[in-house]
């Protein structure tokens, strides 16, 4: 018999003790390994999974990553100025470089582990994953094993950003990458997550968490950049959770991947906390971006607002479902919602829920959601200043993506996004010229 | 503010006031045909035998009830109260066994009573088009003025429609809404009785619109009537259906299925008040057909019941069709007003439009849940929702849930939802100018629903503002 190693499904191969690792932690794995096992497969009947492909949660002949990735990647080239920079090729740490004020934490979760296990413990997977993905939470907690801490103490603030690069190599893998980024009182700091792959990696998976702990007064921006390869499929969990004054910023641009679910929960606990919620996608030929939102209102005198905004190209499929949730006694909330659809063709798809639950007076909330295809005017005027047609249709896109990212109020920010979500557009643009 | 303070001063109260007790009373039951509690399949054929079903339809609501059996409780999405209903103890048919009338005098004396003390006095069928009164389960006084009879105009309940109309009922009965399409269409569509059938030949308009008044008159006893509506082409009718119902005990079940047809260049509105008590569950299923340049409006009121699930809705099928829902609904304490819309777009460049206003008052807790799907291979459609809601009370709830999908081309489809309270400023403002705190929140509301209630017609407008003033009595906070 030739000597070829048989993968184990993910679902099937229960957590390794590590042994480095504390008695918590590994505890926690086989928790998660349990729950896993016990929760059920999503099914038509969710509610949380209303209008979702199902079929793609095929994890079939899919495991983890067999043999060492090959050095030297890292895809995007990201920031000039940066106050610290990883790299990881399938969950593992290829790449490290920081200069970071004194008593911040920025460590790859396994030796975050072993250097501050109280510390991570205390943060370390705190918040239910309720928008649906409750088994592949567990499922991650089960496997998790690298990642980021990052944490930074009172009164620190970090000025340039932290970028995490996450790349996935070979087919049939499944990566876990975790993020967690915990600031203390009237801290400061943006953490920047890529998610790229080589181009083949047929059905590679992320199941990815990611949760912000904003300390009272602190500022907290986190973006992700999300431009996997087209065979390539995503599970995305964020956990956001903000004190009193202090104010969570939350960018999701998607490009890449066939296949992306991304639930975001965004919890107000104090008076005077800010979220923010903003999210661009651009999708062509049959991808699909199944985006859910919840914004919690806890607190009383809370702020939230959310702006979706999707482009889609060809037979491209996009699912928002968005809930503002107000507490009882959550007076003089204010949150918005808004999700904003442009089709740029007769095949895409768009489908809006956006919901309200509201069991307080005194607040102002509103939601609105749109969905429409560039207007033959608009087409015309710029025609009849002699820009060609799919350039004009191109420009109109660009346009009506940059209003979300300009609301990340940071030049640089900006310049990065934008030049993503460029290279996107050029692709289509190429190919519409060819 | 607080919410415990600040009642009506008497005087305002008795000029706002309205008798409700009016709507509170019961009759001892005398009834001939009873089909006993609970639902089985000796049930349907009771109910088959009563009414001298022929055979399709015994079939249908055979089908129908194991369809019922088969289908789980939506409670998936919906609230869990639904559980509370307990489907073994309630009637499902009974009929005083009485004719349907033409004439006043034929009317037994205790339904007339009954009618009287509602409103429907004699004088008015003078300028109604059409009296369509229901009691119980089959109608007991029917009035259609001569002159529609001589357009060719059919006003009958559902059962004359079915044994004495078929070639016109049957082609469209359960065609709008299947059987299966959800648990309650599936449980009408057992053991359906009553209702209205009506039809309008090709080019006749109706002037006055043709009313109904449903009536439920026995404790445990629900009420499954079954109206179907077909205005052939060109044709223009409006129907109104208003609701009261007394007061019981134990809780009562109520679930229509309403089904719309208006054919090319037709124009069909249905008017509902809904004044339920607050014990009934009232789970409707309310759905038209809109063809060709045809037009199907929804004018919904929902102030009464325990738990109200309905979502009217219409299946534009023809090019240029357009489909339309206005709704207010009013959740006080103890009531839970889950509605919406659905809007299907079926062909090129139809156009709907759903506006939604809501108020919690007390604990109340209103919900909207709005569909609205344009499939792939359409041109031209557009859709806009609005769904505004107003809490009057701390522990007031309202909800928002709306699904749209859009595939394609030259779509444009735009949603918006708003909550909001009355302002201590505006409360503030009218109080200097001498109302009571009390009047200027009854104003607040009536003003912020006065644009819907406008779209109903003069008597309805006018009870719709006092049921609302009534409503918010005593709930200033």
């Amino acid at each position: 018999m030739e000597a070829v190693l048989e993968r184990v499904s993910v679902l099937e191969q229960a957590p390794e003790r590590l042994e480095d690792s504390p008695a918590w932690f590994n505890e926690s794995r086989q928790a998660g390994w349990t729950r896993f096992n016990e929760l059920p497969m999503p099914s038509r009947r969710d509610e949380q999974w209303r209008f979702a492909r199902l079929g793609q949660l095929n994890f079939e002949g899919v495991g983890f990553p067999q043999h060492e990735p090959p050095a030297g990647h890292r895809g995007a080239a990201g920031l000039e100025k940066r106050a610290a920079r990883f790299g990881f090729i399938n969950d593992t740490l290829n790449e490290e470089e920081q200069d970071l004020p004194d008593g911040v934490v920025c460590l790859p979760l396994d030796r975050a582990l072993a250097e501050h296990p109280d510390l991570v413990q205390k943060h370390f997977m705190k918040a239910e994953t309720e928008l649906g993905s409750a088994k592949f939470a567990a499922l991650h907690r089960a496997h998790v094993s690298s990642g980021m801490f990052i944490y930074i103490p009172d009164n620190v603030q970090v000025s340039a950003p932290i970028e995490v690069f996450h790349w996935l190599s070979g087919d049939h893998i499944i990566t876990f990458p975790h993020t967690l980024v915990v600031t203390g009182t009237n801290a400061e700091v943006t953490v920047v997550d890529y998610f790229q792959s080589d181009t083949t990696a047929l059905d590679a998976w992320a199941i990815a968490m990611n949760d912000l702990v904003a300390g009272p007064g602190s500022t907290l921006n986190y973006l992700v950049l999300q431009d996997l390869c087209d065979q390539a499929r995503m599970i995305q969990v964020n956990n956001t959770r903000v004190s009193r004054d202090a104010t969570a910023k939350a960018f999701i641009l998607n490009s890449g991947a066939a296949w992306v679910r991304q639930e975001s929960l965004s919890r107000l606990e104090g008076e005077n906390a800010h979220s923010n919620m903003l999210s661009v996608s651009i999708a062509r030929d049959g991808q699909e971006y199944d985006q859910r939102t919840f914004q919690h209102h806890v607190s009383p005198r809370s702020y939230s607002d959310l702006l979706y905004k999707n482009t889609l190209y060809d037979d491209s499929r996009t699912v928002f479902s968005g809930l503002i949730l107000v507490d009882e006694g959550a007076h003089y909330t204010d949150a918005y919602q808004t999700c904003r659809n442009l089709l740029m063709s007769e095949t895409a798809e768009a489908t809006s829920m956006p919901g309200l639950e509201i069991n307080a007076d005194q607040v102002k909330c509103s939601h609105g959601s749109t969905s429409a295809m560039i207007a033959d005017d608009e087409i015309f005027y710029l025609c009849t200043r002699g820009i060609r047609p799919y350039i004009a249709r191109q420009l109109v896109a660009q346009g009506f993506s940059v209003e979300a990212i300009a609301r990340l109020r940071e030049p640089a920010l900006e310049e990065l996004v934008v030049s993503f979500a460029a290279r996107e557009f050029d692709r289509i643009s190429e190919r519409l010229v060819a | 503010m607080n919410s415990e303070t600040a009642i009506l001063d008497t005087g305002t109260r008795e000029a706002i006031d309205i008798d409700r007790s009016k709507g509170d009373f019961s009759y001892p039951e005398s009834h001939k045909f009873d089909a006993g509690c609970g639902l089985s399949a000796a049930t349907v054929d009771y109910i088959c035998d009563v009414k001298e079903d022929p055979d399709w339809l015994r079939e249908f609501r055979h089908k129908a009830l194991k369809t019922f059996e088969a289908k789980p409780m939506p409670t998936h999405w919906a609230t869990k109260d639904l559980e509370c209903i307990d489907f073994d103890v309630i009637r499902y048919y009974l009929s005083d066994g009485v004719k349907p009338t033409r004439s006043w005098d034929e009317v037994p004396d205790d339904v007339k009573e009954t009618f009287e003390r509602l409103g429907i006095p004699e004088q008015e069928r003078a300028f109604l088009a059409g009296v369509e009164a229901q009691y119980d389960s089959e109608t007991a006084y029917s009035n259609v003025k001569e002159e529609l009879e001589k357009d060719g105009v059919i006003f009958v309940n559902s059962t004359e429609g079915l044994h004495e109309h078929e070639e016109i009922f049957r082609p469209w009965f359960g065609k709008v809404i299947p059987t299966g399409d959800n648990k309650f269409s599936a449980l009408n569509s057992a053991v359906f009785s009553g209702g209205s059938f009506i039809y309008v030949p090709k080019g006749v308009k109706v002037r006055h619109p043709l009313q109904a008044y449903f009536r439920i008159n026995s404790e445990n006893f629900g009420q499954f009537e079954r109206t179907l509506i077909i205005c052939d082409e060109g044709s223009e009718m409006t129907y109104m259906e208003g609701c009261t119902a007394p007061k019981f005990e134990t809780t009562t079940l109520h679930s229509a299925v309403v089904e719309l047809v208006a054919m090319k260049d037709a124009k069909l509105q249905y008017i509902t008040v809904q004044n339920w008590s607050s014990n009934v569950f009232n789970l409707v299923t309310k759905r038209g057909i809109a063809h060709e340049n045809a037009e199907v409006r929804w004018i919904d009121c929902n102030i009464g019941s325990r738990l109200t699930m309905k979502y009217p809705g219409v299946v534009m099928k023809g090019r240029k069709a357009r489909g339309e829902v206005i709704s207010i609904a009013l959740a006080n304490s103890g009531q839970h007003q889950d509605t919406g819309a659905k809007m299907i777009h079926a062909a090129d460049e139809t156009t709907s439009n759903v506006v939604s206003k809501s108020i919690s008052v007390g604990e109340g807790r209103s919900t909207y849940r709005g569909m609205v799907h344009i499939p792939k291979h359409l041109k031209g459609c557009r859709n806009n929702t609005e769904c505004d809601a107003l809490l009057i009370n701390s522990s007031s709830r309202t909800d928002t849930y709306p699904a749209i999908t859009v595939r394609g081309n030259q779509h444009s489809t735009q949603h918006e939802a708003s909550v909001s309270q009355v302002s201590e400023e505006m409360l503030f403002y009218m109080q200097q100018r001498g109302l009571s705190e009390g009047e200027a929140m009854s104003l607040a509301v009536n003003g912020f629903v006065n644009d819907l209630v406008r779209e109903f017609p003069m008597e309805y407008s006018v009870e719709l503002k006092r049921l609302i003033e009534l409503e918010m009595e005593g709930s200033v906070g």
